[in-house]
């Protein structure tokens, strides 16, 4: 009987120092979805943090004011595009270096994983202004697979490691070539693992900022740009910064939530391998 | 449905490939199953090239000019000139020491709390999926956008973290608008943001450990501090080190946070190497100066990389033993 209160007790902590816990890790999230949906003066004022009258002028603000159209569709075009171009070019090299052990390709992919993104930054800004390409989805693109093709070939090797070679072995045998198993067999059976490359290089992309800010100009604008030049106004208007940061976090909050178990994966690949 | 798609295709796949077999195409099948790697591999290889290793080679060579994008005066070959005059510049040492002081603190803290969090986790506990999701939001939010979130909360006038400071009887801080208080500050955000990686990874391998040498150690008589020391740490530090190592990498190359909230201020406060290299690049206009700094802190990355790599290959080889 004492042992059994015991650990009821012990559960009950457990439970309610995980509540805690969790509520840390949101808080920030939530404050900046209550504050979207504050005045300017009701965020000024700290007297009712938490119980208001909800405004959507902020949302209609960013919209109307500050032209956020574009910069949505222009993060979604190199979001998508470098998506799948990594894709197309990662698949097949992560597949070679799982099945033909190309040692070296998978040492050099590797190492650019860890390359800061600035190293870049210089000669790309002056090889893209002499072949006139500052401002374009091309080089927005071509930048943000830096990102995605090392993390899509990160995470598709062990993927394909997986998969056994007798599946392969007798396709080959009922005269496959190799491209041909590789289109019909293996790629389907690596979806989940496509699925998760697919999802986060998506996300990394649509969350760059530092390639933006080199790279683009006023036809190609970024999101993450189009949020930061909010804070080069004069006075900040909190509520509307608020409103575009619930707009750009929306969608990867909803993947996450969506694909949790993918992405946790993808996200500690490698490291619990060894 | 993608798995159904699957399964008809591996039965399907006995099917003699008519189509392909006369002569022609014949002969193409067969050359491409013949170079089959090289096909797979070349057009990664031809990104590496283009993307990849001619803008490094060309970033040194551009660290050897003088180079003012400003004026109109042509790109002068000065030699090491700009190593010399960054190795004897107190603002490249201020950002070195801020780069290296912030990311360990931070990555320190990060372990820490990420293991002991994974720790208290790694128990049969109800809600343990949804635990692990709302841990990947910080990781996954837009950095941008994180930065503002944070910008709000650290505001000194209107901002939460006064409000609570105030709750708990401690006087109002500045936080990211003062000296003294901005790398912690920005530390805060980045540990916010990157204990989930360190939490999850210690998770993950915590969940492969055997069972067997926990229930040898019980039997022995151990308590729970010494099965956590001498059981579970030394097994799950591999794993743990390896996390470690790729979050300090990420933690030295830290940009977007600090400057979506100070752009490396006040003063030059929070400037870390990334944050001057960008600033010698694209406000000065100096892009020799600039390619010399990045030289030297890739080489700065590199170095601090292969020393913790070494200590993981130790540790490593010591448990084997």
């Amino acid at each position: 009987m004492k042992k059994k209160t015991r650990t009821t007790i012990t559960c009950t902590i457990s439970y309610v120092s995980l509540v805690a816990l969790l509520l840390v890790v949101l808080f920030p999230i939530i404050w900046m979805f209550l504050a979207s949906l504050k005045t300017q003066a009701q965020i000024q004022s700290m007297d009712n943090l938490l119980i208001f009258k909800p405004t959507f002028d902020n949302y209609i603000a960013v919209f109307t004011g500050y032209d956020f159209l574009k910069p949505i569709i222009n993060s979604s075009i190199i979001a998508t595009a470098s998506t799948l171009i990594g894709l197309i070019i990662g698949l097949p090299a992560s597949y070679a270096i799982a099945r033909f052990k190309q040692k070296k390709l998978s040492l050099t992919i590797l190492v650019i994983r860890f390359f800061p993104g600035i190293t870049f930054l210089i000669p790309w800004f002056i090889i893209f202004s002499r072949l006139g390409l500052i401002d374009t989805y091309l080089a927005l693109t071509m930048s943000h697979l830096l990102i995605n093709l090392p993390f899509i070939i990160w995470i598709m090797v062990p993927f394909f490691e997986t998969i056994p070679r007798e599946i392969e072995e007798s396709a080959r045998v009922d005269g496959c070539y190799t491209v041909t198993t590789f289109w019909k067999i293996i790629l389907p059976l690596a979806s989940p693992g496509i699925i998760t490359a697919m999802l986060l290089s998506f996300v990394f992309s649509w969350n760059n900022f530092v390639f933006s800010m080199v790279l683009s100009g006023g036809r190609t604008k970024t999101l993450p740009l189009a949020i930061f030049n909010f804070v080069s106004y004069a006075q900040i208007n909190w509520g509307a910064l608020m409103a575009a940061s619930v707009v750009i976090t929306i969608p990867v909050l909803i993947l996450a939530f969506l694909t949790q178990r993918y992405i946790i994966s993808g996200l500690t690949a490698g490291a619990v391998k060894g | 449905m993608i798995l159904g798609d699957s399964r008809d295709l591996v039965t399907g796949v006995a099917k003699p490939h008519s189509s392909l077999n006369s002569g022609e195409s014949m002969r193409f099948n067969e050359w491409v199953e013949k170079h089959v790697r090289q096909i797979f591999t070349l057009p990664a290889i031809f990104f590496v090239i283009v993307m990849v290793a001619f803008p490094l080679v060309y970033n040194i060579v551009i660290s050897f000019r003088d180079w003012n994008l400003s004026s109109y005066a042509e790109p002068s070959w000065i030699g090491l000139k700009n190593y010399s005059s960054l190795l004897s510049d107190a603002r490249f040492w201020g950002a070195m020491w801020r780069t290296l002081a912030f990311s360990f603190s931070a990555v320190v803290i990060e372990t820490i709390l990420g293991f002991s969090i994974a720790l208290f986790l790694n128990r049969d506990l109800r809600g343990k999926n949804l635990t692990k999701t709302i841990f990947l939001l910080p990781m996954v939010a837009t950095p941008v956008a994180v930065g503002m979130i944070w910008l709000l909360i650290f505001e000194p006038t209107m901002g939460l973290a006064n409000y609570l400071l105030k709750g708990l009887g401690i006087a109002p801080q500045l936080w990211l608008t003062t000296r003294k208080t901005v790398l912690p500050s920005l530390m805060i955000i980045d540990i916010w943001q990157w204990t989930p990686i360190i939490m999850l990874i210690s998770l993950a391998g915590l969940a492969v450990l055997p069972k067997d040498p926990y229930e040898s150690a019980r039997i022995d008589g151990a308590n729970s501090f010494q099965i956590l020391n001498m059981v579970t740490i030394p097994q799950v530090l591999p794993t743990l080190l390896a996390g470690v190592l790729i979050r300090l990498i990420d933690a030295l190359k830290t940009y977007d946070i600090i400057y979506a909230t100070t752009q490396g201020g006040p003063g030059e406060a929070s400037e870390t190497l990334n944050i001057l290299g960008y600033v010698l690049g694209f406000s000065y206009f100096k892009m020799g100066r600039s390619a010399a700094l990045i030289v030297l802190f890739l080489v700065t990355v590199t170095a601090i990389s292969l020393i913790v790599l070494f200590l993981k290959n130790r540790t490593d080889k010591k448990i084997e033993v």
